[in-house]
């Protein structure tokens, strides 16, 4: 017992209508590289959620057993006074304080009730040190590349004496110099006795560093390898991660592909807005057929949803180049109404935060993206549009009163297909459904995917972006693998298979 | 014990089924503006409150505030706020001062003639928008906070009507001009006269009050008609028709009041038609309904494709005509521009639209909610007024009232949840 120094056992969290993690338990020895993977939405992000006491105790089933006593974490505070520290995707520094302040942020050196600056700087140089960041603390954190933003973080892990350290994708926004210089850093402080539990999708990465590696899929932890004894390789663990049967939730469905190219996107390249040298769209060539369903497969921050935006009236990044072809003629887009006229649509894949107005109701939101059509006289003739929406809620099935319901009171499946029915009606083309079916439960999966083949029945060119496999495989025709922004692979539906498109989505620049 | 509870808790479930489909914090402050008449009236001296003289005074006191109440219950409904509209009514007061009244020893404006009193009007106005432009050109295209940018223009403004009145009152205004403020509909009761009404009754008030009557129920009818043509859920019957009743009650009643006094003011003839187009312009109007989703949720408006930035500008440019509109109505009440004009009218303004219901994240709001707001503020001043209590106290309650009404209205949505 006494080598271990973390143990979940049982964990279950559920969410409404969506069981998120089921019965997993996972086990740390103390200095070990404990690697977790799983697609998106596996779970991964909610086990750590649950162990940093984000949910807090009683909001899960299951004990967490750490350094041999139960915990009963209420928030993150008291994790992290237990030395266990959560280093998230998205770093938690504020740019425009320094090195030193940030490492001791709510944290401070006092003398007197003070801030002793001079002792501040000295144990930040400690710190920085330990982590191999050569800088001035007196530095502020914007200045500083993520690679030592990312070293930062860690410094100010060990500054609460860390001895569990979680780390969220820390590589996924890091070049190979940064990368390697993180994982050695990582050995290095395995040596010291710190644990660690990275979740990547690196799989390479996590070949080289982990010691044991955790799979996780549909809330259920599926196997843990020991990557030593094993052998284990990125074959095996894709194996892991994928392997998953059939079954009948996806909606059988006859394509009549075949039909006259509806999009063609030639040379598309797109910048970083903040970072205008970083290409984050490479050169991507694609087309779509009348009724076709493409998938784009990608892991998040590959470039799906970047390459969606920009194509989507430029709506994201900056020096965008590359040609738009929509049903063989080249069409000029610089604003998102030009798009939309143009035939295009993109349904977001956060409909809270960029596709709906929560606070109004469901007439309106479906409504609002082709409110022109209903305007007579100068004036919208909202009855029309209650008629109009009325329809929709028929048609889609959604689950409320009346479409004067407010959207925000709606479940994520109901929200999904208001969204939907807002680009429905607008009446494109080509349709860019970003993770349509993200964060919502089965049945309601079920009704998105009809949906969707009945738009390419009726002879829309249709684009799915996921990054579930099965999503993809289920539905799509062909499917485009996409990785740091370069299209890394095409597959038809005849050849699709999970391992193959993972290849292709783990595929990294320059090793092709 | 227990099964009066429980008979209470029918009651309530009962009142709340039959209530369902009713806006309850529309038809709230609606009520709670009834309330403060029916309060005044028998709590100040002789019921002053509701003399016909102090209902007329009421609509030309508070009528310059609820034109301001117009256009910022539509920069608040965007996610924005405008606090320079007292200096710029000042500002506008000034520049229709020099526009219309030549005065004697002005430096620099010989060259341009004395208007006539409808050309300076819209002179006016134009010079209102073009401030309207300047606003909406640092908030929209240049992407400063309009908190800021009409910080800015709160002083910048003050500092130009200042520099245009050269620290003195430019008056007095010619009479048409004047009467935009002060003057009233057929005041000497010409039709009255010819009908053979008693004479303390003006006849052209009442003919006015009946028509908007008639209006009033010619307008609910037909949208009932039509919503229940298209199955559209409507108010319960007899709720609509116990609101129509009230309301027209309560029209007749100031109608009546009015046509006791003076007559109609022109300034209520003016309200009324700017209540009217920008509650259209917000409900029927693409323009209305982008605002709203602008302020409802800024990344989806953007990625629906509606223009933004576009929108943003033209919400200023209304908010400075509708500034002008206000100062003018200043100008010609006190038959005199001056530089310390419309001074704290912004705070009025803006308290007016969040106790008439707005949304201080924004994306909610009304027209009619903003003016019935503007009228709880006019009707518990002026109450005051007329039973003596202090400024001190006056400015204390005021402030009560606004707070306490947009508590209720972030505690009514924290039980909705």
């Amino acid at each position: 017992m006494g080598t271990n120094i973390l143990e979940m056992r049982s964990i279950t969290k559920t969410f409404p209508g969506v069981i998120a993690l089921d019965k997993v338990s996972l086990t740390v020895e103390r200095g070990e590289i404990h690697a977790i993977c799983g697609e998106n939405g596996a779970g991964k992000s909610t086990l750590m959620k649950v162990l940093s006491g984000v949910y807090p105790h009683g909001s899960y089933e299951g004990d967490i057993v750490y350094e041999n006593d139960v915990m009963s974490f209420k928030n993150i505070r008291e994790s992290e006074a237990k030395g266990i520290v959560i280093i998230h995707q998205e770093l938690a520094l504020s740019p425009y304080l320094s090195i030193a302040e940030n490492i001791f942020l709510n944290n401070e050196i006092k003398k007197n009730g003070l801030i002793d600056w001079n002792k501040t700087g000295q144990e930040a140089q400690l710190l920085m040190a330990r982590v191999g960041l050569i800088e001035n603390p007196n530095t502020k954190v914007m200045d500083i590349g993520v690679g030592k933003q990312q070293l930062v973080e860690i410094a100010k892990a060990l500054s609460k004496r860390v001895k569990l350290l979680i780390l969220d994708e820390p590589t996924a926004a890091l070049n190979d110099e940064d990368s390697a210089h993180l994982l050695s850093l990582l050995r290095h402080l395995k040596d010291q006795g710190i644990s660690c539990i990275i979740i990547s999708h690196k799989l390479n990465e996590i070949a080289a560093i982990a010691d044991k590696t955790t799979i996780i899929r549909d809330g259920k932890a599926i196997e843990t390898l020991d990557m030593k004894a094993d052998h284990v390789d990125q074959e095996r663990i894709i194996k892991g991660m994928v392997g998953r049967e059939m079954d009948n939730r996806y909606p059988a469905h006859e394509t009549n592909v075949g039909g006259a190219e509806i999009l063609r996107v030639e040379n598309w390249t797109a910048h970083h807005p903040d970072d205008p040298n970083r290409v984050v769209v490479d050169n991507v060539n694609i087309h779509v057929r009348k009724g076709e369903i493409v998938g784009l497969a990608g892991i998040m921050g590959a470039g799906r949803t970047e390459f969606a935006r920009s194509l989507f009236g430029k709506s994201w990044g900056t020096n965008i180049s590359g040609k738009v072809f929509v049903n063989g003629k080249e069409i000029q887009v610089t604003t998102i109404k030009q798009a939309i006229d143009n035939g295009l649509a993109y349904a977001t894949e956060d409909r809270k935060r960029f596709g709906l107005n929560l606070i109004d109701d469901i007439k309106r939101n479906i409504s609002i993206a082709s409110l022109d059509d209903f305007v007579k006289r100068g004036l919208v003739n909202d009855n029309e549009e209650f008629k109009v929406a009325s329809e929709y809620r028929t048609s889609m099935n959604i689950k409320a009163p009346s479409v004067l319901s407010v959207v925000g009171k709606l479940s994520g499946g109901n929200q999904q297909k208001v969204v939907l029915s807002q680009w429905i009606n607008v009446k494109p083309e080509v349709l860019i459904l970003d993770e349509p079916t993200r964060g919502i439960d089965v049945g309601a999966k079920y009704e998105i995917y009809t949906i969707i083949q009945r738009l390419a029945d009726e002879g829309k060119g249709v684009i799915v972006i996921s990054s579930e496999l099965p999503e993809l495989l289920g539905i799509c025709d062909r499917i485009y693998a996409i990785a740091e922004g370069c299209i890394t692979g095409e597959v038809s539906k005849a050849e699709a298979n999970p391992e193959l498109l993972m290849k292709y989505m783990t595929t990294e620049k320059g090793s092709k | 014990m227990s099964i009066t509870n429980e008979k209470k808790a029918s009651f309530l479930d009962n009142l709340r089924s039959r209530l369902e489909g009713v806006n309850l914090r529309q038809n709230g402050i609606f009520l709670a503006l009834i309330g403060l008449i029916i309060f005044f009236a028998a709590t100040t001296p002789n019921a002053a409150s509701i003399t016909p003289t102090n209902w007329s005074n009421l609509v030309v006191q508070n009528g310059y505030i609820l034109v301001l109440a117009i256009g910022m219950v539509m920069v608040i409904i965007a996610g924005h706020i405008d606090l320079s509209v007292g200096s710029v009514a000042a500002f506008i007061g000034a520049v229709a001062g020099i526009l219309v009244v030549r005065p004697l020893e002005q430096d620099g404006w010989e060259w341009l003639p004395a208007l006539p009193w409808w050309a300076g009007l819209i002179g006016a106005v134009i010079v209102g928008a073009i401030v309207g432009v300047w606003q909406g050109f640092w908030v929209a295209y240049v992407g400063i906070p309009a908190f800021i940018v009409t910080l800015a223009g709160m002083l910048l403004f003050r500092g130009l009507a200042l520099m245009t009145l050269q620290n003195s009152n430019i008056g007095p205004f010619p009479d048409e001009f004047r009467a935009i403020g002060n003057g009233f509909l057929d005041k000497e009761n010409a039709l009255g006269a010819a009908i053979g009404l008693p004479e303390q009754y003006n006849g052209t008030a009442l003919l006015v009050t009946l028509i908007g009557i008639l209006a009033i129920w010619f307008q609910a009818l037909n949208k009932r008609r039509a919503s229940i043509r298209y199955s559209q859920p409507v108010e319960p019957r007899t709720w609509f028709y116990v609101k129509n009743a009230v309301l027209t009650v309560m029209v007749a009643y100031v109608g009546f009041q009015l046509a006791n006094a003076n007559g109609i003011p022109f300034t209520l003839i003016l309200l009324t038609f700017l209540i009217v187009v920008y509650s259209v312009v917000m409900n029927k109007t693409t323009f209305g309904r982008h605002i709203y989703a602008i302020g409802g949720n800024l990344h989806a408006a953007t990625l629906s494709g509606i223009n933004v930035r576009r929108v943003n500008f033209w919400l200023f440019v209304n908010m400075g005509a509708l500034a002008a509109v206000s100062g003018i109505l200043i100008a010609a009440r006190m038959n005199s521009a001056v530089p310390k004009a419309g001074d704290g009218f912004e705070l009025d303004a803006i308290s007016s639209v969040f106790i008439g219901g707005a949304a201080v994240q924004g994306g909610v709001g009304t027209v009619v909610g903003s003016m019935v707001g503007g009228l709880i503020q006019g009707v518990l001043g002026n109450g005051m007024n007329l039973n003596s209590v202090g400024i001190d106290a006056q400015m204390t309650i005021k402030g009560m009232v606004l707070l306490l009404a947009v508590a209720f209205d972030v505690w009514s949505k924290r039980r909705g949840k």
